[in-house]
């Protein structure tokens, strides 16, 4: 138990002095965040919502899909192609510390990740925190099996970039499309029915519902596709997820690069 | 009779129809030196990472330490200690931060500390490693794999991209190793420091082992003849002294434009790998 967190530690060190992931991880979704937070101010959905209230709980669970899954389906190749997988798989050190670590440094980032846009979302774009104790719990729950979903897609996602240096490319367009179909930058429920269908396989999509139904009046409720929040449906469809994820992992994870043989 | 460190009977191994590993036998002593030589590609790395259990082997039977590596486990690894090719995976963390930390996988690791002095780093153990220069980093390397204190040690090409004075530094911190007792496996493509650093020398060219022998019997360099060569004429002799004398004597005195020269490792080298 001391070793994983020692080798969270070690995860975060290298994280937060390594000013491009601190700039795309943690501070690229507050800018996003920001920008179009303050062109969405005055476009009203209904019911007392506006978008920039939608767009910012929509963030938040970007949060989670750059920290779970953008951070490691980027930074594992890398530390694949740079043999610092090989270097750990020389040492007697137990295989699952290294994902421990893993999990450790990504729950950090994205707690910090969190708050801050928490943060500025209740100074800047009238997001109130939950008040009930029931709520809190949602938050909590669809957080967390968001969380590990992502993540767990990101390790598996890991062994699918062939170099360290092709991750980014491969890895980006993948979140951009899902943050454009999920209800991240636009009203998932105004989107054509394909591409609903389409974003509603992933995560992703039940991760935002599942904070709309924290941060937004219950009553915004009625403009969701189903005429609800969803909450049951996102619970198995998440946990489904972090399965799928777990054995997807289980079965592509690679400690060598395809040149080592 | 002491007991082998490595011992391998007719170990092949072939990617696709390229047979990188085509039946080789070795033997390594414990507390030995053994430098595994030979050109790019001649199947080096390729035996030295099935010896570290990172590669499956075709064919052959294999004892490190007294076990088979295709079934490493975390004990084995305790024993063992690795200094893979290439280098500068931990950019960010210090020297200090990356030496503790591996320190923390083994029962019996040697003081971080000390290891870094021995590898001669104290100086940068507060530097980020991403500031240290090539002979530094793959110093930190050793340092790495060396923490453990192990029984048996893989260098693979060690000091590739070196300048002179930093691989002769580089060789008193490895026979300094060797002095303690730490039995090593070095592959290398330098001639010289397998001559330097290794009790034994194994010449390994597409797949095979061509000769074992300790540096100076080497291609039977110690039986070759000298060639002396004057002005008018030279001759192939194992008596050059004599030839010289009798020069001297047939000239009176100097005789004009005498070298008398014996193959250099490099000439009985590129003569068994068949560059010559």
């Amino acid at each position: 138990m001391d070793l994983a967190l020692a080798q969270g530690n070690i995860e975060l060190k290298q994280f937060f002095r390594t000013r491009e992931s601190l700039v795309f991880t943690l501070l690229f979704p507050i800018m996003l965040m920001v920008i179009f937070g303050s062109i969405f101010k005055n476009i009203e959905l209904g019911d007392g919502v506006t978008l920039s209230q939608y767009f910012v709980t929509g963030m938040i669970a970007s949060g989670y899909l750059a920290t779970g899954f953008q951070n490691l389906a980027i930074t594992i190749p890398i530390e694949r192609d740079r043999g610092v997988l090989k270097r750990y798989r020389a040492t007697p050190m137990p295989k699952w510390i290294y994902f421990a670590g893993k999990a450790v440094s990504v729950v950090a980032l994205a707690v910090v990740a969190t708050i801050l846009l928490l943060i500025v979302a209740v100074l800047f774009y009238n997001i109130k925190l939950p008040t009930t104790a029931e709520k809190w719990g949602t938050f909590a729950w669809v957080s967390i099996l968001g969380l590990i979903s992502f993540a767990l897609l990101g390790v598996a996602m890991s062994s699918a970039a062939r170099t360290g240096r092709s991750a980014p490319a491969v890895v980006t367009p993948i979140a951009l499309v899902l943050q454009f179909t999920s209800g991240v930058f636009f009203e998932y429920s105004a989107l054509p029915a394909w591409m609903q269908q389409f974003a509603a396989i992933f995560p992703l999509k039940w991760v935002t519902q599942g904070l709309r139904s924290v941060f937004l009046p219950d009553s915004f409720a009625s403009q969701e596709v189903a005429g609800s929040w969803e909450l049951g449906k996102t619970a198995i469809i998440l946990g489904a997820w972090c399965i799928g994820g777990l054995i997807l992992c289980l079965l592509t994870f690679r400690w060598t690069t395809k040149r080592d043989g | 009779m002491t007991e082998l460190a490595i011992s391998v009977e007719g170990l092949q191994k072939s990617y696709g129809s390229n047979e990188a590993v085509a039946g080789v036998d070795l033997a390594v002593n414990q507390g030995e030196v053994f430098a595994l030589l030979g050109p790019n590609g001649a199947g080096k790395t390729t035996t030295v990472e099935i010896l570290e259990g990172f590669r499956k082997r075709d064919k052959g039977n294999i004892s490190v330490l007294g076990e088979d590596p295709a079934h490493a486990h975390a004990a084995w690894r305790q024993r063992i200690g690795i200094v893979l090719q290439g280098t500068g995976e931990f950019d960010e963390l210090t020297v200090g931060e990356v030496v503790r930390h591996f320190a923390r996988f083994y029962r019996n690791a040697a003081d971080p500390t000390e290891v870094i002095e021995r590898v001669g780093l104290t100086e940068k153990s507060k530097s980020r490693t991403h500031t240290l220069s090539g002979g530094q980093k793959r110093r930190l390397d050793v340092a790495l794999g060396i923490v453990n204190q192990p029984e048996l040690l893989f260098l693979d090409e060690p000091t590739t991209g070196f300048d002179p004075a930093a691989r002769r530094e580089f060789w008193d911190v490895i026979n300094d190793l060797a002095h303690k007792g730490t039995t090593i496996l070095l592959t290398t493509h330098y001639l010289e420091e397998a001559e330097v650093l290794a009790d034994r020398v194994g010449v390994i060219n597409r797949g095979k082992l061509i000769e074992v022998a300790t540096p100076s019997e080497l291609g039977g360099r110690n039986f070759a003849t000298a060639t002396v060569s004057w002005r008018d004429g030279r001759e192939e002799t194992d008596q050059p002294t004599m030839v010289v004398q009798r020069l001297a004597a047939q000239y009176n005195g100097e005789v004009p434009e005498l070298t008398v020269k014996r193959p250099t490792l490099e000439d009985i080298y590129l003569r068994m790998i068949g560059e010559r």
